[in-house]
């Protein structure tokens, strides 16, 4: 499947806007991305290993952590996962 | 540097008047480059409106729902072009980013463009280009703002 990767992490993917891996859930496809590219690591989870807040994963149009599975949501190659980290403020 | 055209430019800003006395919000779509002295250039193409998704605050907060995002990245992926930032509006304030902007801002290497407005009417313009290369070391650089007359019919 296709991992769709925002600009400011494209660095630690050789550039690339997307990423293709091999996966049966949306657990494995996530281990598969950052076991390709180490470096995307520490941006995407904390220290404690859990995804950081601001960081939304997206399987096709929606949000994993409100999926009744969640991270174990079985996925195939036609499927695709967004990384978008979130966009908020104010004045 | 922001590159924009001043089509682009004027519609940004007029976002924000038409959405006072709440924040309007958007996404710049277009290409991002290093200069020779490594200053990152931002040019944007298309300047895509997005609802702001905290009507419970919106006279002082705005949050593009992530769904947006992504059909907006999709859309501009079909046309090769990459968000390479976002603006909002603050009504009644200065054009400076906050401390919830700054806090809230995780696209490092993007242009945030701020426009104040007052009494419906846009005032100054201003960008802040996200640098650094994680959530500790990222900060908020005034970024000159370039607007560029278009040129018609060039090839
Ligand atoms: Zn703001």
């Amino acid at each position: 499947m296709k991992i769709f990767i925002p600009t400011p992490l494209r660095v630690y993917v050789d550039k690339q806007d997307a990423v293709q891996v091999e996966a049966g859930t949306v657990g494995q496809a996530l281990n598969a991305l950052t076991t390709q590219h180490p470096d995307l690591k520490k941006h995407l989870y904390s220290d404690e290993g859990k995804l950081r807040a601001f960081v939304n994963v997206y399987l096709n149009d929606e949000d994993v952590r409100y999926l009744p599975e969640k991270e174990a949501t079985t996925v195939t190659d036609a499927d695709s996962l967004s990384i978008i980290p979130s966009i908020a403020g104010g004045c | 540097m922001l590159k924009l055209s001043e089509p682009i430019y004027n519609a940004l800003r007029k976002h924000g008047e038409e959405t006072y006395p709440h924040e309007c919000c958007g996404v710049l779509l277009g290409r991002s480059v290093q200069n020779a002295d490594n200053l990152d250039i931002n040019t944007v193409e298309d300047a895509v409106r997005a609802g702001n998704t905290r009507t419970d605050a919106a006279h002082n907060r705005y949050h593009i729902a992530p769904q947006e995002l992504i059909k907006i990245q999709r859309q501009g992926r079909e046309r090769g072009l990459d968000i390479v930032g976002f603006y909002h509006s603050h009504p009644d304030h200065p054009a400076q980013w906050s401390k919830t902007d700054f806090e809230e801002a995780h696209w490092l290497g993007c242009s945030y463009v701020i426009t104040a407005v007052a009494n419906g009417v846009a005032q100054q313009t201003n960008s802040f280009l996200l640098t650094g290369t994680n959530e500790d070391d990222k900060s908020f650089e005034d970024e000159t703002i370039q607007v560029e007359e278009l040129v018609t019919g060039r090839c």
